[in-house]
């Protein structure tokens, strides 16, 4: 039992990774990753909403829609609920702690934009999780999606001092990077 | 601003994907065969040009305050439609397009239109901006999906057209580009390609 749920962690962040396997969340991936400051803040307030938000639209799902039998309602009440957590986080963190809001503030209102978030839940639906796994699949892909954005930056970093020919400055080598990060990635494919 | 500028600007002069990088995860998680990523790009498009439509439409009568929410209902709604509609008529593509219709509503094509150019111009014109946009997002996805497809398994929409070495043909299908990687190459080599036809963009956009 317990075997099982570290395979999904591990299989959710390194095998299934959400952006460079399954394509989720590449707007703010390619967005807050010209530096790194900027991506350990993002990753850091994308963390805990997702896991949140993976547990709390799992719950709407299971003791609201199913029983009222509005399952075809399941993306837009996702996406209030997404908004919701997040609305509550910010107001949280601004209340607990000045300082983090300084530093999470300005990503806190994105991440509702974030597909990943709202892919974690219709995923969530889509497979069938329990509770726990619910809980475990939001966390990993949070990790997933952390780890890359932040190695990602670190390699644009360097990318930015790079002489890249200009046409392909910016998004172009950017995706290009990626594929690389996505192929390296591929390595972990057997690990599950 | 007439009809023709206003439909064919962003297919592309500004297109969304290329120029704006809005709204890739889709275009890259469905683009290994082409005949889902058609039904992906006709989603989205009409998704775009009607929310654009209805908003626009009930422009000012949305606070400015409560607006986001207010465009994300409209677009809400109208994906739970196509949704439904793909499941009635295309059950299978929908089974393969998987979660990517319902992530339409965070596609920030959509919301972008709605935002920049819904909110302040007229039904009308507001719908064609969308159509568009969504024509654009159509474009890079059947031209990536038209590579990844015949390169990577000889096929165009289902249909033999390299005969493979595996049925007596000569051709060796190249596994990789039905693998995400293939996808991130080819949208930033695409990018380069528009970028490089399209030199006054591309010095404005490259910090974004």
């Amino acid at each position: 039992m317990l075997a099982d749920y570290a395979l999904l962690l591990a299989g959710t962040v390194l095998v299934n990774n959400f952006v460079l396997v399954q394509f989720l969340g590449l707007c703010p991936f390619m967005g807050v990753s010209n530096k790194l400051e900027t991506a350990m803040g993002m990753s850091a307030a994308t963390t805990f909403v997702l896991t949140l938000a993976s547990v709390c639209s799992y719950l709407t799902y299971t003791w609201l829609l199913v029983p009222l039998d509005l399952t075809y309602l399941r993306t837009i009440s996702f996406i209030l609920v997404i908004a919701v957590v997040v609305q509550f986080t910010e107001m949280v963190v601004r209340k607990s702690s000045p300082l983090l809001h300084r530093v999470l503030g300005v990503y806190l209102p994105l991440i509702t934009t974030n597909c990943a978030v709202l892919g974690v839940a219709l995923l969530n639906i889509n497979q069938a999780h329990n509770f726990t796994q619910s809980l475990l699949y939001g966390f990993g892909a949070a990790v997933g999606f952390s780890l890359v954005l932040v190695l990602f930056a670190a390699m644009r970093e360097r990318l930015t001092v790079a002489d890249v020919p200009e046409p392909f400055q910016g998004a172009a080598i950017g995706m290009i990077t990626a594929g690389l990060a996505s192929l390296a990635f591929m390595g972990f494919a057997g690990l599950v | 601003m007439d009809i023709k500028d206003t439909l064919f600007r962003p297919v592309f002069r500004d297109n969304p994907i290329a120029l704006q990088i809005l709204g890739i995860c889709s275009a890259l998680a469905v683009t290994s065969s082409m005949q889902v990523s058609l039904v992906m790009a006709v989603a989205l498009t009409l998704v775009t040009a009607f929310s654009s439509f209805f908003i626009s439409a009930i422009r000012h009568y949305i606070p400015s305050s409560i607006r986001i929410i207010v465009q994300m209902t409209v677009i809400a709604s109208l994906v739970i439609v196509v949704d439904q509609i793909l499941k009635a008529y295309a059950y299978d593509t929908s089974k393969q397009l998987s979660v990517f219709v319902g992530l339409i509503i965070t596609n920030c094509i959509v919301m972008g239109r709605a935002e920049a150019f819904a909110m302040k111009n007229p039904p009308v014109p507001s719908f064609l901006d969308g159509f568009g946009n969504g024509l654009g997002y159509s474009f890079i996805l059947m031209a990536v999906a038209f590579v990844r497809e015949l390169l990577g398994s000889g096929k165009l929409f289902g249909l033999e057209v390299l005969p493979l070495v595996t049925e007596g043909g000569w051709y060796a299908p190249n596994g990789l580009l039905l693998l995400p990687p293939s996808a991130f190459f080819l949208i930033g080599l695409l990018i380069w390609a528009i970028r490089s036809l399209q030199k006054d963009q591309s010095k404005s956009l490259s910090s974004a």
